[in-house]
């Protein structure tokens, strides 16, 4: 009910974006007679209305005081917009009166002084106005508002990041970031390399939400720190920690297609140094479900183990801190017709099915050092181990992959005279391993890197802020090469930035395993040889460059966000994914152009007190020149329109309370690949109209440890009607299920809950 | 030979005593309120040529240095902090230069500390 009331509210911004048009609020005012209420809160939390308070603006001798019910009407001063209240026996309390009811006033009295603990509230998305880098960092109170569970979906709420669903038969989401799929993307779990090469369709499903502390999400060219992979933008998941996170956390959810998911942590503190987390993850998906009556399962059934444990090393008096993980993942997806007998694969005559299993071991350690007596010195080494295996069968196609990889980085930060010139230098070593099998043929790939990089960074503590970097690579397969990449910053007016950055990505594309829906498909897969290293293709090398800008202010005593930027990527070159041609898929080298315009404007206002409304608008120009003719990305939107609403209750010593969540998501024009050379039955148009979808949240809170939630995704029942081309012949050569540009399923609703033993840890030495 | 120990022992000598100034670690109160004193001071500070470091605890007052005494002395760094408003021991901020801050850095009144900072 009282979302409801609050929507009624919603015209107050037009009326504030009319002020900002006219001038000041303070101008707004001019002849107006500021009024209020004045009540004492006892320590009890009581309040009462108080009499012969002194009100004055502050600087001048204008003052006035409340009569016997606490009122007091005081005309707007020109000079001062603060206003100081004051009563013996109470902490004067000094309110910016911005608008011409201040409504009730509370004050404290003196002897609580002590008690007040200030709590900033700060958004659960945040854009910093100093960091030189376009960075928005999101923290785990966002990740709840989405419906569910893994890091693909975590997205969702996020305007910075798009959400595609990749096929129509596996439904894994992927994620683009300026018009780019995700392999432009680069990816890092503590800023270490994470979704790449074989996990780079799937990967995102296996961070669970649960795990993750915040997402820092760079738009545009990363640092050189990490690697020479980033052209697009760089996404980095911190997980939590066993030495601040909570001693116990579980969830559980639940939906109405047969989706059930459990999230658990266990921390130990097991010394005041030293604390170790053992993190489980497990999901089913047991329904069968053909809502489209295409003979296919809407949504595969799946199974998912993960656990994870990790340790923390932190000695600060020292200046240590050491981190070691290990992961286990096991990842189950069978998909297909729905009388497709997995047990017996090979009895199924006629039957398209599929089953993907995957199999997963992940091993990383960080070890880092501040000078004590020297803050602004450290070093740091960070080394990983992964093995990724996957088994899979597209029908009567097969696709194995075995990905090992091996990541060190060894960096060393410190100053150039002083803190306003820093920097950070040193080495990396890389190695992959690949061995995949397609439709019976082998592909090995091994790769080797080792790289020295070194970034600058300038601030001036005012106005001006500079990073710039340069990597220098000796792959052995792509050669000697240099990744420059600068950033920099400059505060045009009070709260106010301006940011310019550019960059310089190259990597090799791992062509089958970023591109793994095709073969639920029956495209014939064609790679030209053009004598490049791999796969007879050579590396994609892409220069980013970008301006953005973002002002916030306080209007009505609330913070407004605005923010606008572009980038632009030019590819120079760029393995060509080309899917015009409706029983094929071409890779060959990029020859002529290709680039990704992106824009993107943010609103972010609090509307009324806790109700939150966010607004984003992104346009993209992705176009690419295929072997016969320019044309738009596939299956890319023009534009998407986004629109978030949240609210939530006050903040109660209890912890109980209520939020509300609403997003509204909107979609322009997709262009669809080419399919007029199939029969007119598996032809599609050549590009569909945009469409709209809602999710909604409700979360209860009965104290601070448990809490209760229930939501809606796709409350509208947006989907689309036939994703697989040709599902009644899915062993004919027009059979595709990757022309997928809206959802399968319809109305998601789901509900789960969380519990947190919050218990404050102390030590006594 | 003797010599020859004595030359090196005098090296070693000057080497680590050139060692403690290029790190030389100080702490000391300057006076003032809140976020935009702390930008303020540490802006003074890092901007005299030989401070490395400097960071002030808003709670504390407290202004902490790591310098190269062979640059600059720690006087210097009090005047360049008192040039821009704020007191410490050894130099008082001018009044016309204190007079400039905002309100919500007017240390020396002590119901200043109370306004809404930026």
């Amino acid at each position: 009910m009282k979302l409801k009331a609050s929507f009624f509210k919603l015209r107050i911004p037009h009326l504030t974006l009319i002020i900002l048009l006219l001038g000041s609020p303070k101008d707004a005012f001019g002849q107006i007679e500021i009024k209020g209420k004045v009540v004492a809160v006892t320590q009890d939390k009581e309040s009462y209305a108080l009499a012969e308070v002194n009100i004055y603006w502050l600087n001048t001798k204008i003052g006035t005081t409340t009569n016997v019910e606490g009122e007091f009407t005081i005309p707007y001063s020109k000079s001062s917009n603060q206003l100081i209240f004051s009563y013996i026996g109470f902490r004067t309390d000094t309110i910016l009166a911005n608008r011409p009811n201040l409504g009730i006033i509370r004050l404290y009295p003196d002897i609580e002084l002590e008690e007040v603990v200030v709590e900033e509230v700060i958004d659960p998305i945040q854009r910093s106005l100093f960091k030189v880098q376009n960075v928005v960092t999101v923290d785990s109170r966002e990740m709840l508002k989405a419906a569910c569970c893994n890091l693909s979906e975590s997205f969702e709420t996020n305007p910075t990041v798009d959400v595609n669903i990749s096929d129509a038969v596996s439904g894994a989401k992927q994620i683009q970031m300026l018009g780019l799929n995700s392999p432009y993307l680069f990816f890092t779990q503590e800023n270490m390399p994470s979704i790449r090469g074989a996990s780079q369709i799937y990967g995102l499903s296996f961070i669970p939400g649960s795990w993750i502390e915040s997402i820092q999400i760079t738009k545009g060219s990363g640092s050189v720190v990490n690697g020479f992979e980033s052209i697009s933008g760089h996404i980095n998941t911190e997980l939590v920690k066993p030495l601040t996170d909570i001693p116990f956390f579980f969830n559980g959810y639940s939906n109405n297609y047969g989706r059930y998911e459990i999230n658990s942590r266990v921390n130990l503190v097991l010394d005041k140094n030293l604390g170790t987390g053992i993190y489980i993850h497990s999901n089913l998906r047991n329904g069968e479900w053909d809502t489209n009556s295409d003979n296919f399962l809407d949504t595969p059934l799946a199974r998912q183990f993960n656990v994870m444990n990790r340790w923390q090393y932190l000695d600060s008096e020292k200046g240590w801190v050491a981190y070691f993980n290990v992961q286990y993942l096991n990842d189950e997806k069978e998909t297909g017709e729905v009388s497709f007998n997995f047990n017996q694969k090979d009895e199924n005559n006629g039957i398209w099915g599929s089953k993907l299993a995957t199999n997963r071991f992940d091993m990383s350690g960080k070890l880092g050092y501040v000078f004590p007596e020297l803050p602004f010195q450290s070093f740091g080494f960070q080394g990983a181990y992964s093995n990724h295996s996957q088994e899979s069968y597209y029908g009567l196609r097969d696709y194995n992959i075995d990905h090992e990889s091996f990541y060190s980085n060894a960096l060393f930060n410190s100053i150039i005279g002083s803190t306003q010139h820093t920097f950070k230098t040193g080495v990396s070593y890389t190695y992959d391993r690949l061995n995949e099998w397609v439709d019976g043929k082998a592909f090995n790939r091994q790769d080797a890197a080792l790289g020295l990089f070194y970034e600058y960074s300038y601030d001036n503590l005012g106005k001006f802020s500079l990073v710039a970097g340069l990597r220098w690579d000796m792959h052995n397969n792509m050669g000697n090469f240099l990744s420059p990449r600068f950033h920099m910053r400059y505060s045009l007016w009070d709260k106010a930035s301006l940011r310019f950055s550019l960059g310089r990505g190259k990597r090799a594309a791992y062509i089958f395993a970023e591109n793994q829906q095709l073969f639920a498909s029956s495209r014939i897969i064609n790679i030209a040889d053009n004598q490049g290293g791999f796969y007879g293709l050579d590396p994609e090398i892409a220069w980013n460059y970008g301006v953005s800008f973002l002002q916030k202010l306080y209007l009505w005593n609330r913070t407004l966000e605005f923010s606008a930027d572009f980038y632009r990527t030019d590819f120079k070159n760029q393995v060509v994914v080309d899917w015009e041609t409706p029983s094929e898929i071409s890779f060959y080298n990029l020859n002529g152009s290709s680039y990704s315009n992106s824009f993107q404007t943010d609103l972010s206002y609090e509307l009324i007190r806790d109700l939150n409304l966010r607004v984003t608008y992104k346009h993209y120009d992705v176009r690419i020149d295929y072997q016969n003719e320019n044309l738009k990305k596939p299956l890319q939107p023009d534009y998407r329109f986004f629109v978030n609403l949240s609210y939530e209750t006050a903040d109660r010593q209890d912890g109980k309370n209520w939020r509300f969540d609403f997003t509204w998501n909107s979609l322009g024009n997709q262009r669809l690949p080419a399919t007029e050379a199939n029969p007119i039955a598996y032809q599609l148009p050549s590009s569909v109209p945009g469409y709209s979808l809602v999710n909604a949240q409700v979360t209860k809170s009965f104290s601070k440890s448990f809490e209760m939630y229930l939501g809606g995704e796709n409350i509208n029942n947006r989907v689309q009607t036939n994703p697989v081309l040709a599902a009644d012949a899915p062993f004919s050569p027009f059979f595709d299920s990757t022309i997928s540009y809206a959802p399968v399923l319809g109305e998601i609703y789901y509900l789960g809950f969380r519990y947190k033993f919050n218990k404050v840890r102390t030590w006594v030495d | 030979m003797g010599r020859l120990i004595g030359v090196v022992l005098l090296g070693l000598l000057s080497l680590s005593v050139q060692a403690q100034d290029k790190n030389k670690k100080a702490t000391f109160e300057v006076k003032g309120n809140c976020g935009m004193c702390e930008a303020r001071i540490e802006k003074a500070a890092i901007n005299v040529t030989g401070v490395k470091y400097a960071a002030w605890d808003v709670s504390e007052k407290m202004l902490t240095l790591i310098l190269n005494e062979k640059k600059c002395s720690l006087q210097q760094v009090m005047q360049a902090v008192a040039l821009v408003g704020h007191d410490t021991d050894l130099f008082k901020a001018e009044d016309s230069v204190y007079e400039k801050l905002p309100a919500c850095c007017k240390y020396r009144d002590s119901e200043s500390a109370h306004l809404d900072h930026h």
